[in-house]
This record gives C-alpha cells, sequence and structure tokens, in this order.
C-alpha cells in the first residue's frame, strides 16, 4: 500500500484549503456558477439531476481497512449512509450538500484519499486488474506503476486542460481484467527474456463511437514507461479536436490520423523530452515498489475450508462462483458482491463497508479492492477463514453467489442521479436480478455478463457486454436497445446491436425470451452465453427477441 | 407557423443543497404542486431572466414544460417527473419527507 510523503500531505492540505475558500466565495457571491463550475469539477464535485455528488478516487482500486471505514464514516456524517462504487473504481455519494463538501475533502485527506482530477478534462483516475497482486496469471502487480502514474498526472501542468477527459487502465496479466483495451491509454506489463516492460494500447474508448484500442507499442522498457506517455498525452493535446465534444476522444485522434502517424507523432515527441527523464521517475518507482511488497502470507491447514465446502451448500456455491485462484497455496481471491438481487448495483451501506473494513483487517492483511465491475474484493484470504468471512458477510446482505453470472450487472447510475442520463439503468438491473432469481436459473445459465447504460455515454460498458443495455429517450419514452456479443477482456469485441429497442415493460421480458433461447441452443452445459453466440451469430438470438417479426417473415415466405 | 407556447414553470437547483426547486409568484418552492404556472411566452422569458438574476442561491435555472390539471402543475416528460419525485431505487430527496415549506 502506498504511503503518503510530507509532500504527499501538504499538497492535499493546500489544494482542500484553496477549495474551502472557492466554495466560501460561491456561497458569498463573489463567484459566479460559471467561474465555481471547472473549480468544483476538477475537485470531483457534479450536481445532478437531485442534489450534488461527490466522486472520490479509490486509485487502482486498491484501499485498506482505515479508509474504508472513513469512506463509511463520511457516509453517515454527510450522505445518506451508503455509497455508491462505479465502473472507474470510484466511490459516488449522491447527497452531498455544498457546505459539508470541504469538510468531507479534509476527511478523505486524513485517510491519503482525495477528489482531483475525478472529472473535467484531465487524466482521471487511474485503474488497474482488481486482482493485482494476488493473481495467480500476474506477471507483475500493476498497481506500482498505476501509483507513478497517478502522482506524474496529477495536477499536471501540461495536461490540465485537454481536449477531453483521458483514461488510463493497466494490467499485470494476460487476462484482462480491466478492460484496457477500452480505455484511452491501456498497459499491459509483459515480460521479455526476463525483462519488464509494457505493452501500450492507445485509442480505445467507449460512449456514442465505442472503439477498440491499437497497440501503439508492443514493448516499452520501465524506464521508458513515462516518458512515452508524456509524448503521447503531449500529441493528443495538441492533436486532439476541440471544435467538436464528440470527436475530442483519443480514440478520434487515432482513427482519424491513424496509428502509423500517430506513433510517428508521439517518437518525435518523445525523442524531444526524453532527455528530461533523469531518471529520478525510477528512483520512485522504486521506492513506490516497496510499499506494495506482498503481505507476510501464512501457511495453514485447510481442512476447515474443506469441511465447510463438503458440508455446507451455501458455502459450496458462493465457494464456486465468488472465489479466484489466488498465486500463493493456500489462499483465495475473494469477490464480495454488490449485486445482492433487486439491490442496487455498486451500492454499499456504511454497516456493510465497515463489516467489509473489519474482514480485511482480520482476514485480508488489511487490503480491499473495487472491482470495475463494482464488487468489492479481499484479494488475500487464507482458505481456512473462508467459512468464517463467508458467514459474516451472509448476516449482512454480502453473500450474494452471483460473481460473473447473470445477475452481477454493470450498470450507471442511470436517470435515477445522472444529469446525461436519457433513461433509467438501475431499476432494470434490479428487476433482471429479480427475475432470474425467481426462475432459480442463473446457475444453470453460467457466466453471462450484462451492462446497462443510461445513456450513449456508456459509463455501464453496455458495448462489452455480452448482453448490452442502452437506454434512450425516444420521443419522451424511456427505450432500451439491446447488443450482444460484446467483451471486455483480452478478447475485446463491442457488441452488436440486435434490432429496434423495447419499452421499460418489455425489457425485462425480452431478456428472459434470450436467456431462454441460448439455454436451447447451447451444445451443452460448458458452452457460455457468448461462445454461443460467437458460434451461431446473431439470427438465433434476433429471432428470440422479435418473434412477430420471426413470425411474419414465415407467414410472407409462405 | 411557430409552435404554439405551452405552459411551463421555471426550475433550477438550490445551490446548497443542491435540490430541485421551482420558482412561485414570491420566491422558490421544492414542491412542483406549489410552483408558478407560466401560460404566456414573454412572461416566462421574463420570469427566467428574474431567476438567472439569482445567482447566489439558485444553479442552472430553465423553463420545464408541464401540463396543469386541476390548476395544479404536472411534468410533461419523464426526466422532469423523476426530478419532481426524486430516485426510484431508495426513497430519498423529496420522497423522504413532504417539504412544503418555501425557502
Amino acid at each position: 500500500m502506498y504511503h503518503y510523503t510530507d509532500f504527499d500531505a501538504d499538497f492535499l492540505t493546500e489544494r482542500n484549503a484553496q477549495f474551502r475558500a472557492q466554495v466560501e466565495r460561491r456561497i458569498d457571491g463573489s463567484l459566479t456558477e460559471d467561474e465555481f463550475k471547472p473549480l468544483r469539477l476538477m475537485n470531483g464535485l457534479y450536481l445532478q439531476l437531485h442534489a450534488y455528488m461527490l466522486r472520490v478516487a479509490i486509485p487502482y482500486g486498491t484501499l485498506n481497512s482505515r479508509q474504508m471505514d472513513q469512506l463509511a464514516m463520511i457516509a453517515e456524517k454527510w450522505d445518506k449512509g451508503y455509497g455508491h462504487f462505479t465502473t472507474r473504481q470510484n466511490i459516488q455519494y449522491n447527497w452531498p450538500e455544498l457546505r459539508d463538501v470541504p469538510d468531507m475533502l479534509d476527511a478523505l485527506a486524513a485517510v491519503n484519499m482525495h477528489a482531483i482530477q475525478t472529472s473535467g478534462n484531465t487524466i482521471r483516475n487511474v485503474t488497474a486488474d482488481h486482482f493485482a497482486g494476488a493473481a495467480a496469471d500476474e506477471v507483475a502487480d500493476p498497481r506500482p506503476v498505476a501509483e507513478l502514474i497517478r502522482q506524474w498526472s496529477t495536477d499536471h501542468p501540461e495536461f490540465q486542460f485537454l481536449p477531453r477527459k483521458f483514461k488510463v487502465a493497466v494490467t499485470g496479466a494476460q487476462a484482462d481484467r480491466a478492460v484496457i483495451k477500452a480505455h484511452d491509454i491501456g498497459l499491459r506489463i509483459v515480460e521479455r527474456d526476463g525483462v519488464i516492460g509494457y505493452e501500450v494500447i492507445v485509442g480505445g474508448g467507449l460512449g456514442r463511437t465505442p472503439m477498440i484500442g491499437k497497440v501503439l507499442y508492443d514493448f516499452v522498457a520501465e524506464e521508458d514507461l513515462l516518458p512515452t506517455l508524456e509524448a503521447i498525452v503531449s500529441v493528443y493535446n495538441l492533436l486532439g479536436r476541440r471544435d467538436n465534444k464528440y470527436k475530442a476522444r483519443i480514440k478520434i485522434t487515432v482513427h482519424e490520423n491513424g496509428i502509423e502517424d500517430i506513433r510517428a507523432r508521439v517518437d518525435a515527441r518523445y525523442a524531444l523530452i526524453r532527455p528530461q527523464f533523469t531518471g529520478v521517475d525510477q528512483q520512485m518507482l522504486a521506492r513506490i515498489k516497496a510499499d506494495f511488497a506482498a503481505p507476510q502470507f501464512r501457511r495453514a491447514d485447510d481442512a476447515t475450508y474443506r469441511a465447510a465446502y463438503q458440508n455446507d451448500p451455501l458455502f459450496r456455491s458462493w465457494a464456486d462462483t465468488n472465489l479466484a485462484a489466488h498465486r500463493v497455496e493456500g489462499y483465495a481471491i475473494v469477490s464480495i458482491s454488490l449485486k445482492a438481487h433487486g439491490k442496487t448495483p455498486g451500492d454499499a451501506s456504511a454497516r456493510q463497508m465497515r463489516l467489509m473494513a473489519a474482514l480485511a483487517k482480520r482476514y485480508g492483511h488489511d487490503e480491499l479492492r473495487i472491482s470495475h465491475e463494482q464488487n468489492v474484493i479481499l484479494p488475500h484470504v487464507h482458505k481456512s477463514d473462508l467459512p468464517s468471512v463467508f458467514a459474516a458477510l451472509r448476516a449482512e446482505g454480502l453473500g450474494t453467489a452471483n460473481i460473473g453470472l447473470i445477475s452481477d450487472i454493470i450498470a450507471c447510475p442511470g436517470m435515477d442521479y445522472c444529469a446525461l442520463a436519457t433513461a433509467r439503468s438501475i431499476p432494470i438491473a434490479q428487476e433482471i436480478a429479480t427475475r432470474f432469481d425467481e426462475l432459480k436459473l442463473e446457475h444453470e445459465v453460467g457466466p453471462l455478463k450484462i451492462k446497462i447504460s443510461g445513456c450513449i455515454n456508456a459509463c455501464g460498458h453496455h458495448h462489452v457486454g455480452h448482453i448490452g443495455i442502452l437506454g434512450l429517450d425516444r420521443a419522451g419514452v424511456e427505450n432500451y436497445q439491446i447488443t450482444l456479443g460484446g467483451d471486455g477482456t483480452e478478447d475485446a469485441t463491442i457488441g452488436t446491436r440486435a434490432g429496434p429497442g423495447f419499452s421499460a415493460d418489455e425489457i425485462i421480458p425480452a431478456v428472459e425470451r434470450l436467456v431462454l433461447a441460448y439455454l436451447d441452443l447451447r451444445d451443452e452445459p460448458a458452452e457460455t452465453f457468448l461462445q454461443t453466440y460467437r458460434r451461431l451469430g446473431m439470427a438465433p438470438f434476433k429471432a428470440a427477441l422479435y418473434p412477430e417479426a420471426e413470425s411474419k417473415d414465415r407467414a410472407d415466405a409462405a | 407557423m411557430p409552435k404554439p407556447f405551452t405552459p411551463k414553470v421555471v426550475t433550477a437547483n438550490a445551490l446548497l443543497e443542491g435540490d430541485v426547486i421551482y420558482m412561485t409568484t414570491s420566491g422558490w418552492t421544492r414542491d412542483l404542486a406549489q410552483a408558478e404556472v407560466l401560460t404566456d411566452e414573454a412572461d416566462a422569458d421574463l420570469r427566467l431572466i428574474e431567476a438567472q438574476s439569482q445567482p447566489g442561491s439558485i444553479v442552472g435555472a430553465y423553463l420545464a414544460d408541464v401540463t396543469v390539471q386541476d390548476g395544479v402543475p404536472h411534468p410533461t416528460h419523464f426526466r422532469e417527473d423523476f426530478r419532481a419525485t426524486g430516485p426510484s431505487n431508495y426513497a430519498h430527496g423529496k420522497q423522504e419527507t413532504v417539504k412544503q415549506e418555501r425557502f
């Protein structure tokens, strides 16, 4: 875990004092809203439909128990007793009052957290694989370099007014759990002849023009990474379009100019700035790496785990679904589902946050992670402790065994909160989860990712959902379009639109028809929804979605 | 031919709480039912300018369409319906307490 230096702490204190004064000047009328808005956005404060919203960065999704406890305290003291974890490893508070926000930021600073650059046209919170440091398939822990990038990008004077927001994600494994190909820059740690380096992917993104990122360099040495990133963002800063907000992301810059042209420009810029990087960043990286040293793993008998697995069907179901392979024998990675059937995806109450913090402290080497899929991870739990962890989670409504299943839905806040939304997302997610829980089908259906966005900006990642749902406003009525075959992993694919949209009443039955059709169509139970879709294509799924059109076609043909 | 003017209310968010508010004949309310309904275009434009001249207490004033039933304004678009009621996943915001008071 990164430890703040005096420099970090002083920087945050000063920045928070500046914002406190800005809030005071807004309230006493010295600043207009037009003057204040860019200042509040730089500090993560939005004004949404019903209230302000404070978006707090959880850098690379890593928290300790003290930080999680503080997030719970903030939720209770200044919000409505809960927080919403997002697809970019942030937490959002939906109900703060303007006067309280400076105190909230000070409370965050007390545990080395902030809301800087969680909004605005800047480099946003750097995200990472939520299994970082624990995954069995990892080349190296992506968090030290993510922390280096956080420090480099925070308040970077050249990059405070980019053409548009800029998102960076890092993974240390071949399996991509951080959706790196849908980021402005995606980094994958790779090993070549025993040397660690980075594959650098640029120009990915979702939104109204979804693009899969392209490989800019297949291997950048560790000491060349920061100047490479600086060259890329610098080229984008000058070349990116500022005439049209919808064409301002780097994905459009790469698309319009071509990856070869971008590479030539980045190479030229890199040659110019490389001498400025004298190795200080590598000294800092070495210090950061020491902060992320692996915990002292213990060796213990896992008889309690095996006994519970044998004798307790509820525990077995949870263990089969919510555990992932740890790199150390005897340990497991625990995914805690924030997707209890019928509840709001990604929401945790202050009580639940405190429980997760306590479990991390007692059983998990004091580490927690937030996943982009809006769940919480205990990355290092010894198997012998799993029965106790599960029992405690269940008691607080956190024992849902559905990770990676149909009810483990990503949903953006949608029109229940967001000022940009064109339709609601949360109730659709709640109803799908409730329906499939009633049908008792989700374990039979197996791995299936549904992702829901309440507008074209695609915060809910619908383009990379196996089933994606996009909520739109069609002539003053909520309408939901379905895309199929999307994939957010290393095989990243943008889903294909199935056809006309469905009303809020029709969308749940439509998803049900789709999933029942899959159960009929699959070769064998082990063939996943995505595999079946890839094997058969759109046609049979379209027929299930639009039975009336299908029967009309048959009648016409007859 | 220009579209006929449809009834409107002036709406905004309160500066301090961020809550949805509506203009009345004498100030602001958090309850759409108490909002002043504007049926004349020139009058509506004038009221909007008046609202926008209060940046010390409100943010982002605009005119929202309403229909009037039994003298009470109702939202015409679902977005305004959510603004007038609050989120659908929790009984938060305006659903928590019926705040009828002027502010």
